[in-house]
């Protein structure tokens, strides 16, 4: 089935797309603009739904003073944060200290190249499409630890290995999850992805939504999972040593990962540009849009977990159900490859809550304490 | 964290939280919006009337700090004494409001202003016709309920939160 | 035949570093320095430095009159000034042999109760908040502090440094609309303690984060003379109000919460439970209170005769005590102060070897301590 859609969408992007406008470079620098300026733009509104988000739910109202509803924050914010100097620390790796902002930026807004905007709205309908999201992730994991070693602080070097622990950890959950979803849709490029939600992937692989999210989160240390910037452990974690445009990148690519990973739940579980009446960019944006309101509501109520519970949720909870959900889709596909979507909702549904149960009761996490 | 409980503790916080998105505010945006301080409010002056001061220097002696210093003289004529000086470094005041409290004469009064901050180091230091009351300068009602009573009722945040669960 | 160079170079050694924790650190509640020992994540150990608000109030109260030393005692527990007032008062009342008016005995237990409940609301707020949860609980817990703080400001005029009670009671009676006001006060609380508690009570996160850790054994507590919740938290029913009742704390009704095991979570379960039972003390003591003076009379300048009390209260931080000396002179001739914070935190470094850095920051936060106690 993979084989089938695969070389079907090598022949589909063999014949080039008609609604490519111009050619191949018109193509590509029409939509890397509309990348930067849909990313750039959408950290802006994150950046503003997050402070005034969270501010209504503190029962403060957040800021309101800078533009319309203090829409321009992230504005006055970027315009302060050029004027500060640029601090390097005496005993830091100047060029490491230097790059590590430009090498954790840079993926996030990588991650997009695929992200499909409307039917075939994309820079690449690459085949591999998801294997390219899931390794571009990845690379900024690298640039923190740069950030961390660089700037020769205990504070960010601790950040730093928390995070590198948490990716390398989290990955496998989260590729898991999502070759449930590959399974399902017959196809690895993210357009076709979205072509194959009839119904949306979060009824089909309700599991998987879960897993993805949780283990999106914590990629993108997101609360409750923030380990490595943990302000009230390590004051600021792997960037306690930026200031100035190099924090501002670091705050960038924290938002832009947050875009990033919103957009990829949004394309891969609910149904992508899909939906009734209006155009399909709004429908994206909009999806984007919950889901990341969903992360700013974790993030104000949930406490942060510690280093062995990160751990132990990825490798005892996260990753055998990922593995589970995994075995159970191929299975539903190998013998009923026909069944009607409405009947497996049901099914997956209940298999998900009876596994959660399940392994809720058989989890269980080490003693914090080591004799020393 | 073990979900011995499903994660219901978890999706309690999170009811928590949304309710309070659609609840008001409490906080006020000051420089526009301003509550009503407390009558007996202790701003960051002093107040002195001119008249009923008899220069007995009972404030300076009960000052804690040290702030107030009074130069008197005597007048034989009214058989009192002048006070040729009176003297409040109100960057070593501390607000205590003992002063006040010791007067016999209801001749010092603790301010009712704030935003009271200076540029200069030496604008801290107020002395005489400084400490005299003014429109800007409003008498406060902490230990003079008299005063207190004419002053405008103190908003209070248990009042503000009107709605219902 | 190995080539040693090697064979080093494969070896892979570890150390321990040191992380200097403070004294400018997100959670180290005021200017404190945990110099901690690392091995990776884990706490080798931990030696606290203080000093860095150091004021010399002890020294000070020395060339002050009896009634100036009063707005030095706010300035040690700065969240808890209005308990520190009425410790300190109740040490010259006892040194001179002062009596105070039954309306100002109900007041001031009315008030300490209210500091008592805005104390626990920043500890608790606090301790969520270096869990990690990020300012939601804190934000809460100040929103419903504000409302205490509120009355407070009425009474006394100030907001955080009351220097309302005086020897022999108080400068001036509270005002007219303070009554409705706490009325008011009393009808909410419960019903907003009781939400903030489904916020974060059951959260599986933070059961993980704070039960069983940071054990402060029975013995241990007794040992290094904890007070107030940490002991509580560790089993002890140990109460000032209920062991040495000072005031008039023996003619109201309340339970002492005490934990079972004295780890972070059973402090928190603790400040909390002792939250309704504060208001519940409030509601009797506003039922009962009488009309009447609010100060007996007594000199401007206090000169006690020569000798020497020793009066301490439950404070919300623990025992606070201060032990004055008089030498019938107008001023007090030592003034030592037990400070609770400070005895609490030597418990620090039993409860946090072992545990993570995350841990060290919790249950440091679990003791609850405030810098200008403990530097005095």
């Amino acid at each position: 089935m993979i084989l089938n859609s695969s070389l079907n969408s090598i022949a589909y992007s063999s014949t080039l797309p008609p609604d490519w406008p111009g050619g191949f470079w018109w193509h590509w620098l029409l939509f890397t603009v509309i990348i930067i300026v849909f990313a750039l733009t959408l950290v802006m509104g994150f950046i503003w739904i997050e402070r005034r988000g969270m501010g209504r739910m503190q029962a403060r109202l957040g800021p309101n003073q800078a533009g319309p509803f203090g829409l321009l924050q992230p504005v006055a914010d970027a315009l302060k944060i050029l004027l500060k100097e640029d601090i390097i620390p005496a005993k830091a790796d100047r060029i490491v200290h230097w790059l590590a902002p430009v090498v954790a930026f840079a993926p996030a807004l990588m991650i997009f190249a695929v992200v499909p905007f409307g039917d075939g709205a994309m820079l690449a309908d690459l085949d591999i499409g998801i294997l390219y999201v899931v390794a571009i992730a990845s690379i900024s994991a690298i640039g923190i630890f740069m950030a961390g070693w660089g700037s020769s602080n205990k504070y960010s070097m601790l950040g730093a290995m928390r995070g590198i622990a948490s990716v390398v950890s989290y990955e496998i959950p989260v590729v898991l999850a999502i070759a449930g979803v590959v399974l399902v849709a017959g196809s690895m490029s993210l357009n076709q992805i979205v072509l194959a939600q009839d119904i949306p992937f979060i009824l089909l692989q309700p599991l998987g939504f879960l897993l993805f999210f949780i283990g999106g989160c914590a990629e993108i240390n997101r609360s409750p999972f923030d380990l490595m910037e943990a302000d009230s452990e390590l004051t600021a974690g792997f960037h306690t040593e930026y200031s100035g445009m190099k924090f501002a990148m670091f705050y960038l690519m924290e938002y832009a990962e947050a875009v990033a990973i919103s957009a990829i739940i949004a394309t891969l579980f609910l149904g992508g540009w899909r939906g009734p009446l209006l155009p399909p960019w709004l429908w994206f944006v909009l999806k984007v849009i919950f889901v990341f309101f969903i992360m700013v509501w974790t993030r104000t109520t949930l406490p942060r977990v510690r280093i062995d519970q990160l751990m132990a949720l990825a490798w005892k909870f996260l990753f055998p159900l990922a593995l589970i959900n995994l075995i159970v889709t191929a299975i539903q596909i190998l013998v009923w490859p026909d069944a009607l979507p409405w009947i497996l909702v049901p099914i997956n549904l209940a298999i998900m809550a009876l596994l959660i149960l399940l392994w809720s009761k058989l989890f269980k996490l080490g003693w914090g304490r080591v004799e020393v | 964290m073990k979900f011995e409980r499903y994660g219901i503790g978890i999706a309690k916080g999170l009811r928590v939280t949304i309710r309070h998105l659609f609840r008001h505010p409490v906080t006020v945006q000051y420089p526009e919006q301003r509550l009503n301080i407390s009558r007996r409010t202790r701003g960051n002056e002093l107040i002195w009337d001119k008249v009923k001061c008899t220069g007995c220097a009972t404030c300076a002696k009960s000052c804690p700090q040290g702030a107030i210093q009074i130069v008197t003289s005597t007048s034989m004529e009214e058989n009192k004494y002048e006070v040729e000086q009176i003297e409040v470094d109100t960057g070593y005041c501390i607000s205590c409001g003992l002063c006040v409290e010791a007067c016999p004469f209801e001749a010092l009064y603790m301010g009712y202003a704030y935003e009271r901050a200076k540029y200069r180091r030496g604008e801290v230091v107020q002395a005489n016709e400084q400490l005299l009351p003014s429109p800007q300068r409003q008498r406060s009602g902490y230990m003079y309920p008299k005063i207190a009573d004419e002053l405008p009722r103190q908003t209070l945040l248990i009042e503000r939160i009107t709605e219902e669960k | 035949m190995r080539d040693t160079r090697y064979a080093r170079i494969m070896v892979l050694k570890t150390e321990p570093f040191i992380l200097n924790i403070g004294p400018v650190h997100p959670s180290t509640h005021g200017v404190f320095r945990m110099r901690t020992t690392l091995d990776g994540e884990v706490v080798v150990d931990v030696e606290p430095v203080f000093g860095y608000l150091h004021r010399g109030i002890e020294k000070l109260a020395e060339e002050r009159t009896y009634t100036g030393v009063i707005p030095l005692t706010d300035r040690l527990d700065y969240v808890a000034s209005m308990s520190n007032n009425l410790a300190y008062c109740l040490a010259v009342e006892k040194l001179a042999g002062i009596s105070v008016p039954e309306r100002a005995e109900y007041l001031r237990v009315i008030l300490a109760e209210l500091q008592r409940i805005a104390s626990h609301l920043i500890a608790v707020g606090a301790f969520l908040n270096d869990c990690g949860a990020f300012f939601t609980p804190f934000l809460y817990m100040f929103r419903e502090r504000e409302k205490i703080v509120d009355l407070f400001e009425m009474v006394s005029g100030q907001r955080l440094l009351y220097n309302y009670m005086r020897i022999g009671g108080f400068n001036q009676d509270v005002p007219d609309e303070f009554l409705p006001a706490l009325d008011k006060l009393l009808a909410q609380m419960p019903r907003f303690i009781e939400e903030y508690e489904r916020l974060l009570k059951e959260n599986e996160i933070l059961l993980a984060r704070a039960k069983g850790v940071g054990i402060l054994p029975k013995e241990v507590a007794i040992n290094i003379s904890a007070s107030g919740p940490v002991l509580r938290a560790s089993g002890v029913k140990w109460d000032i109000r209920k062991k040495d009742p000072y005031s008039i704390y023996d003619r109201f009704d309340f339970d002492i919460p005490t934990g079972e095991v004295g780890d972070c979570y059973d402090r928190y379960r603790v400040r909390v439970e002792e939250m309704r039972q504060s208001l519940r003390i409030i509601n009797q003591a506003r039922r009962q209170l009488p009309a009447g003076e609010v100060k007996s009379e007594v000199p401007h300048l206090v000169r006690p005769p020569a000798g020497e009390a020793y009066a301490h209260i439950e404070a919300p931080k623990g025992e606070l005590g201060f032990h004055l000396v008089s030498d019938n002179s107008i001023a007090p001739y030592r003034c030592h102060i037990r400070a609770p914070s400070l005895l609490n935190l030597t418990a620090l470094r039993d409860m946090a070897i072992g545990w993570k850095v995350a841990d060290l920051i919790i249950i440091f936060g679990s003791i609850d301590i405030v810098m200008g106690e403990i530097d005095r």
